[in-house]
Order: C-alpha cells, then sequence, then structure tokens
C-alpha cells in the first residue's frame, strides 16, 4: 500500500499523465479482483466509498429517493447498524415511511413479518446479510425471495460488511441489487468501502463534485486505501476455508470457555448460523464498561453494548431487539476473533476474564442471577 | 451514539483498579443506595456514624462504569472522620477535582455518589427523628438525580415492556 502514496499512482486518474492513468488502472485492477470475490458481473457494479457508513448511507438514500416515483415506503430490520438506521430516519424526513421487521431472540429476522411489510410501495429493504453485534447469519436468500414473491420491483440492499471474508459470498446468486463492503472490518485500512450496485439500478449521488472512477461517488479517489482493501481482501480469500476454520475454532474455544467456566453469562446471538469470528456474552451483576477498561488494563481489547461506553447512555440496540434487559445489556462483551489471533491469545483471554470479571462482581450490590 | 473516547484521568484509573472502602460494612449505622441496574448504575454508600455525628467508616459498592466505582471511592475517603454536616457539604463538582476531573459524560457519576451519601445522611437523621437547622427540606440536586435516574429506569423499563427490577 505505502508505495501508492509516493512512487505508484499517485496521480489523478482522471487526468491523462502518467501517474493518472497508473492510477486508473490500479482502481481498474482492484475493482475487478474485488468483483470476483463478491461475485459481481462486472467491475463497473462496484464504486468504493470512504467506508461502510458512506456507503450505507448511498444505499438507502441514493436508492430510496431515485425509485421514488414507485413508491415511498422502505422495509428495515431492528437490528441493523447504525448508518442503516440513521439514514432511514433521514428518509423520514423526506416523506418516507419506515417499517421495521422485529428479530427473534437470537436476531434472525421473522421472515413472514418481512413479507406482509412489503407491498406496492416499498421501494426498497435492507437486511445485514450478519448481524454486527451478534453474529447472527441471516436468511438472506430466503429474506430476499419473500420480497420478491411479494413485489417484484422492491430493491433489495443488504450490507455484507460482517459477512465479506467470514462467510461465502456471490451477490448475483443471492439475486441482491446493493450490497455494502469494508475494508475496514477485514482488516485492512479505515477511509474506503465499496457500495455493489447491480447493473441497471438507479441510485442518486449523495454529493457532487467531478466524477472520475465512481459513478456514484466524486471527487479524487484514495489509490493507497483502494490497494489496501485489496490486499486485506487477498489476505483473505488466499486461503478462505482455512482462515474460517481457524477463526471458528477460536471462537469455540472462547465463547465455549467464557459459558463454561464463567457463572451468571448468557450468550448473546446464536450458536449455530452464527458468524465465526463473532463472540457476545453478557456478565450478570458485572457492567461493560468497566469490564472493557479492566480487560484493557491487562491488554485485551473489546467492546461493549452497555450504555456507559454510549454518549447517548442507552444500551445496544441490538440487544434490546433481542429481548436483553437493560442490566443485561449493560454487561454485554463484543470479542471477535480474527485470521491473526493464536491459539495463546484466546488462551490469556480465558485465564485473564475470570479475574477481571470476579473483581468487578465484588465490588457490585447487584449480584448475577445465581451470583449469591 | 458514537462511543465516548475515555479519556480517564490516572487517579480514576487507579481507584477504578484498586478502589479503597470497597464492600458493604457489617456494622453500619446507616445504608443508602442511588441509581438503579437497569441504568447500568447503582451506588451504595454505609456510614458508621459515631455519637457526636462523626463519620468514622465509609464503605461502597459499586455496580457501574470506572467512573462510578472511582468517585464512590474517593466520596468515601473525603468524608471519613468528617461531621455529617461537612459531609453534607462535599459536592459533585469536589468529587470530579478530586478525581482530576471527569469526562463531560461522566459527570453524573459523581452526582451518583453524592446523591447516594446524602440519603444515607438524611436517612440517619429520619431514623432518629431528628430534624438538624442546615439540613435543606426539600431534596437537592444531587439527591433529586439519583431519584430521576431510578425514574428514568423505570420509564426505560416500561417503554421496553421489561419487568422493573
Amino acid at each position: 500500500m505505502v508505495p501508492y502514496f509516493t512512487e505508484l499512482a499517485y496521480g489523478n486518474p482522471t487526468i491523462t499523465h502518467r501517474p493518472g492513468w497508473m492510477a486508473y488502472e490500479t482502481i481498474q485492477r482492484v475493482s475487478e479482483e474485488v468483483s470476483r470475490y463478491i461475485g459481481a458481473h462486472t467491475p463497473e457494479e462496484l464504486n468504493f466509498t470512504p467506508g461502510e457508513t458512506e456507503a450505507n448511507n448511498l444505499a438507502i438514500l441514493g436508492a430510496a429517493l431515485a425509485n421514488r416515483g414507485r413508491g415511498r415506503a422502505i422495509v428495515i430490520s431492528e437490528v441493523e447498524p447504525l448508518s442503516i438506521m440513521f439514514a432511514s430516519k433521514l428518509l423520514k424526513r423526506h416523506g418516507f415511511e419506515v417499517r421495521r421487521v422485529p428479530v427473534d431472540g437470537e436476531g434472525f429476522v421473522d421472515l413472514d413479518a418481512l413479507s406482509k411489510l412489503v407491498d406496492e410501495q416499498t421501494v426498497l429493504v435492507s437486511l445485514s446479510a450478519v448481524n454486527h453485534e451478534i453474529g447472527t447469519i441471516q436468511p438472506l436468500k430466503e429474506a430476499v425471495e419473500a420480497v420478491r414473491d411479494r413485489n417484484p420491483e422492491t430493491l433489495f440492499h443488504t450490507d455484507m460488511s460482517d459477512a465479506y471474508g467470514r462467510i461465502p459470498i456471490d451477490v448475483s446468486e443471492l439475486d441482491v441489487d446493493l450490497a455494502t463492503f469494508s475494508s475496514y472490518k477485514i482488516l485492512g485500512p479505515r477511509g474506503v468501502g465499496v457500495l455493489y450496485v447491480r447493473e441497471g439500478v438507479e441510485v442518486e449521488r449523495l454529493l457532487e463534485g467531478q466524477i472520475g472512477t465512481q459513478r456514484l461517488w466524486p471527487g479524487v479517489e484514495n489509490v493507497p486505501l483502494i490497494v489496501g482493501f485489496l490486499k486485506a481482501s487477498e489476505l483473505m480469500f488466499r486461503e478462505f476455508e482455512s482462515n474460517v476454520e481457524h477463526m471458528r475454532r477460536l471462537r469455540d474455544r472462547l465463547m465455549d470457555g467464557i459459558l463454561n467456566e464463567i457463572p451468571d453469562t448468557l450468550l448473546n446471538g446464536p450458536r449455530e448460523r452464527r458468524a465465526p469470528d463473532n463472540v457476545n456474552v453478557s456478565f450478570l451483576g458485572c457492567e461493560g464498561e468497566a469490564l472493557t477498561i479492566e480487560l484493557s488494563l491487562r491488554g485485551v481489547y473489546v467492546s461493549s453494548g452497555s450504555a456507559c461506553t454510549r454518549r447517548i447512555l442507552q444500551p445496544s440496540h441490538v440487544l434490546t431487539a433481542i429481548g436483553r434487559k437493560p442490566e443485561e445489556a449493560h454487561g454485554s462483551i463484543l470479542m471477535k476473533v480474527s485470521r491473526t489471533h493464536t491459539t495463546g491469545d484466546i488462551e490469556y483471554v480465558l485465564e485473564v476474564l475470570p479475574e477481571a470479571v470476579e473483581r468487578l462482581r465484588r465490588l457490585s450490590p447487584v449480584a448475577g442471577s445465581g451470583g449469591e | 451514539m458514537s462511543r465516548v473516547p475515555l479519556p480517564y484521568s490516572p487517579k480514576v484509573l487507579e481507584l477504578f483498579r484498586n478502589p479503597k472502602n470497597a464492600g458493604p460494612m457489617e456494622d453500619a449505622t446507616v445504608r443508602a443506595e442511588a441509581g438503579s441496574p437497569v441504568c447500568g448504575d447503582v451506588i451504595v454508600i454505609y456510614l458508621k456514624v459515631n455519637e457526636d455525628g462523626v463519620i468514622e467508616k465509609a464503605s461502597f459498592e459499586s455496580y457501574g462504569c470506572a467512573a462510578n466505582i472511582a468517585a464512590a471511592s474517593i466520596l468515601t475517603e473525603m468524608v471519613k472522620g468528617k461531621s455529617l454536616r461537612r459531609a453534607w457539604m462535599v459536592s459533585w463538582k469536589d468529587v470530579a477535582k478530586a478525581l482530576g476531573g471527569l469526562p463531560s459524560v461522566k459527570f453524573h457519576c459523581g452526582v451518583l455518589a453524592v446523591g447516594a451519601l446524602r440519603r444515607a445522611v438524611r436517612t440517619y437523621y429520619e431514623q432518629r427523628g431528628i430534624k438538624p437547622e442546615w439540613l435543606p427540606e426539600e431534596p437537592t440536586l444531587e439527591e433529586r438525580h439519583a431519584l430521576e435516574a431510578e425514574e428514568l429506569a423505570k420509564a426505560l423499563a416500561r417503554r421496553l415492556g421489561v419487568e422493573e427490577g
């Protein structure tokens, strides 16, 4: 990636000089290779954006606004990432109705409810392939079919940022119209993502400016980050099956170790049909932010769905949607394993975590259900 | 709803790691609580008060974030050896200052700790049927905040359709 900042492809790809031409060719090459990873028909179906948030906003706002002549309703699930939730709120201000599909206790979307929410007014449905907090792998194929059965013209968007590199993906086979991918979530550089838009699907630009190689996102392309995204993808897909198997093995060891060895714990999300990298557990009687700091002091960096870790001081909407009580959500910890983690890393976490939980529980007047 | 960057002071982290006066007190004269597990924020204060109305011992329990633990811990240090009247005068700003500052989203942790302490002081006098002149009739901001935290939690619980707890 680094040579692309200085020697290679630092030019503006719209300009006809050598560095510009190299930049143009580099972007074309990355588009072709990434389109193969995701199963796109042509590289022109990919649009590089500055990240997942931007790609999701472009999908929700851009697709709904471009197709508003066909209807004024969209459907999302209760457990979408905030970029989807908030972009949908913005659409409300443009006169759209936002319908939300409930999920069950493991985060799986209710297909019957989805079907009922789609009608002639529905221009767009958005459902993440893998939940970003609890790792639920949605029945996407069935969801797409349920939507098409009700209204074949309804567009289907899916955020695949947590699926890319973790489960097999083929946007053409899934028959989705729009899909989001993120570099950051596969250990690539931040600041680059992709929105796949199936050929022929109308999407309005959200920003205006000089159009270079990206039809839906104006401005001069950031070639080094785009190359970094490809590199991260190559590392993930070069040995896709063994990477996934590695993550799954570490995840199972971590998940089972926690659930078997620490009392008063709840697994958030399903055991089966769960992303191979996701562990999300609630430690009852233990506040999540305190636990993230306790673990951080021991060199383990994790996040929490506790209200205390958020500016608006409300617990994670995903945990609330699967029926977790606020006090259960406050004790939640999200851990992601990656292909670069080792068995030793996991054993270290399992060594320090029980002590950390135990210390905070000793300080707490609120015991877990069987804690006293 | 972005993540809070946690610019915690070294003092907060130190008290979080090694809190002083942690744990329930067997021989406490009075115990009071503020906050709610639904909010993810509970502080319990225990005081042992002698015949002269001086706090001989203070301890706490906390279910909450690092700031919550540190605020409760430092407050128990600050009021030890003080008369109830002087302990009453400790404000949440004093707590924040003693901690070397708190991130603004964590001010409520200081308020909650002071709220719990003032509830303990008020309870102490109520149980004895005494009404000192200096004790305000109306609950102070800190005590109200503790109450509001609980009401907020109840409202949240109602909205989410979960049991109040």
